[in-house]
């Protein structure tokens, strides 16, 4: 049952991670061709243009979105491959602490800077 | 097909021998056997048996696809070894060894049982609360033909393990159910006299359940039967997620039609014998 | 009594990879692990490295620096291509997990078809998507040299 539960979320996580991680990777790396996002002309990744967007508040928010998704996606899928080369019990529990400690670290750190990176874009 | 008029000729056996008595492990041993046309691979291991070597060991009763007990690693792939045909896979020579991710007993003889205990635990059986009419029917319960269809295709499975062979989660993971259970489980779930979708949830539903799978589609590429449990997985994990999405829809199981009325019993025909079990 | 000495017969981590015999299903089943991890692992230094915006624009650039190398470049493509794979082939899993593209049960009628050849125009469609995604990707990487 547990299961149905988590791997429900990794399929939601999925589509979330389909349509933001598209549009980012849109702006990144279909730039040249597309040119979208990129107020300040050049690349995607010059800093007056990531200045530029992160003025904007919805991509701050989006990049949460996220960077919670992608972190649940994956590590799940990861956890996923590692149960199926059938660890011991122990092991598994293990495994599950040890991800959720991982994610929510890396989650808040993520989240952190990107609010940080808002404040600054608004502050310089 | 279009099979290719073959002639007979010699075909080399190479068969993978394990003696518990005095292998640790198994190893692989040539035997050259003269292969008419028509000839099964299991009709090749029979002549090996007469001719060179009694103490070769598989298993097999019906020969012919029925009953499910000679599958075999035939050239790398799950098959029937009574349902192959030598020169389909073969012109000089083939591999024959024991279902993989299965224990071996003796040469060409896997282990099922865990199979069968998987299966079991999936209880593959109609579940009602009336246990009354189960026991003492008063009339029979009402299926349509379309419900029929709905799971008719998963009730041909003979329980070879050809899937459970083939399914690379299996490969590694030996508590995984495997699609044969998994497509057991849907077939009694899918089934309209059956209440058990709650019990059985809590062990497909589970963490070596039907999330397991990720369609590799191996199972249903062996499948002797056309059982395709790949598809009957999907649609249990389906039923899975709508049952947490609280979704699925709740279906009233089948109706008991009364006894036809008005018709009495021809004098041929014996009352029904009682029950031989408790 | 039965013999209890049995010989342990799985075919452990080698049966991911498939190995022979197998049908395309399997390979795509195996990239999408592989493509998966590679991501995740990407994934995981993005945050870091990106997140060194917050600390100066100098940092960022010296990160920027590092990574316009041509080792990296083609470097991220490769993780710009196990995207593209993993996300169009996981649309398709999506929708076969779901039960849209497996069709419905029937009689198995011999030569047997099954599920898998309901779901393979699908599956071709998506190669077919996630080819020309990654050549576009790869015209902005290489050929829009900027
Ligand atoms: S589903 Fe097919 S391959 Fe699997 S045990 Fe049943 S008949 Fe054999
Ligand atoms: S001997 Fe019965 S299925 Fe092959």
């Amino acid at each position: 049952m547990r299961e149905t539960k988590l791997w429900t979320w990794h399929i939601f996580t999925g589509i979330v991670i389909l349509v933001l991680l598209g549009i980012h990777m849109i702006t990144m790396h279909l730039d040249g061709i597309l040119g979208w996002f990129n107020p300040a002309g050049g690349e995607a990744i010059d800093w007056a243009n990531i200045v530029a967007r992160a003025k904007l508040l919805i991509i701050a928010i989006l990049y949460i979105v996220l960077l919670a998704a992608a972190l649940y996606h994956g590590l799940y899928g990861f956890r996923t491959i590692l149960f199926e080369l059938g660890p011991r019990q122990g092991i598994q529990k293990f495994i599950n602490v040890l991800f959720w400690i991982l994610g929510i670290c890396l989650f808040v750190f993520g989240t952190w800077a990107a609010l940080k990176f808002y404040i600054i874009a608004h502050a310089g | 097909m279009t099979r290719k008029l073959q002639k007979e000729t010699d075909i080399t056996f190479h068969i993978r021998r394990y003696n518990p008595d005095v292998d640790d492990k198994p190893h692989w041993q040539k035997f050259i056997v003269h292969v008419e046309p028509g000839m099964t691979v299991l009709d090749g291991l029979h002549q090996i048996r007469e001719t060179q070597d009694a103490s070769l060991s598989m298993r097999y009763s019906c020969r012919m696809g029925v009953c499910g007990s000679c599958g075999m690693l035939l050239n790398g792939r799950p098959a029937l070894a009574c349902n192959t045909q030598i020169f389909d896979i073969a012109s000089k020579a083939l591999t024959v060894a024991s279902l993989p991710n299965f224990d071996i007993v003796k040469d060409l003889v896997p282990d099922l049982t865990p199979l069968f205990s998987k299966h079991i635990s999936t209880y593959p059986y109609i579940v009602r609360d009336d246990a009354d009419e189960m026991l003492n029917p008063t009339g029979e319960f009402f299926q349509s033909p379309d419900e029929l269809t709905e799971y008719l295709q998963f009730t041909y499975c003979i329980k070879c393990g050809l899937c459970m062979a083939a399914c690379p989660t299996m490969a590694t993971d030996p508590n995984y159910l495997g699609p044969q259970p998994l497509a057991q489980s849907y077939r009694y779930t899918k089934d309209t006299r059956d209440d058990g979708f709650n019990l059985r949830k809590k062990v497909v539903g589970g963490s070596h359940g039907a999330f397991r799978c990720h369609y590799a589609g191996e199972c249903s590429n062996v499948c002797p039967k056309g059982v395709d449990p790949a598809r009957a997985i999907q649609l249990m994990k389906r039923e899975l997620v709508l049952d947490y999405l609280k979704l699925r829809k709740h279906r009233t199981k089948s109706a008991i039609l009364g006894k036809p009325e008005g018709v009495k019993r021809r004098p041929e025909i014996p009352e029904a014998p009682c029950f031989t079990k408790e | 009594m039965l013999q209890d000495k049995r010989c342990p017969n799985s075919i452990g981590v080698w049966g991911w990879l498939g190995g022979g015999r197998w049908g395309l299903e399997r390979y795509l089943y195996t990239l999408h692990r592989l493509t998966g991890l590679g991501i995740l692992l990407y994934f995981i230094l993005h945050i870091l490295v990106t997140s060194s915006r917050v600390f100066s624009e100098k940092a960022w650039e010296t990160w920027m620096g590092v990574f316009s190398s041509p080792v990296f470049k083609i470097g991220e493509f490769l993780v710009y291509v196990a995207f593209a794979y993993h996300a169009i082939n996981g649309i398709r899993l999506i929708l076969i997990e779901l039960g849209f593209s497996v069709g419905k049960a029937e009689e198995p009628i011999y030569p047997y078809k099954s599920s898998l050849n309901v779901q393979r125009p699908l599956m071709i469609v998506s190669i077919i998507v996630a080819a020309v995604l990654i050549a576009a990707g790869g015209y902005d990487f290489f050929a829009l040299a900027h």
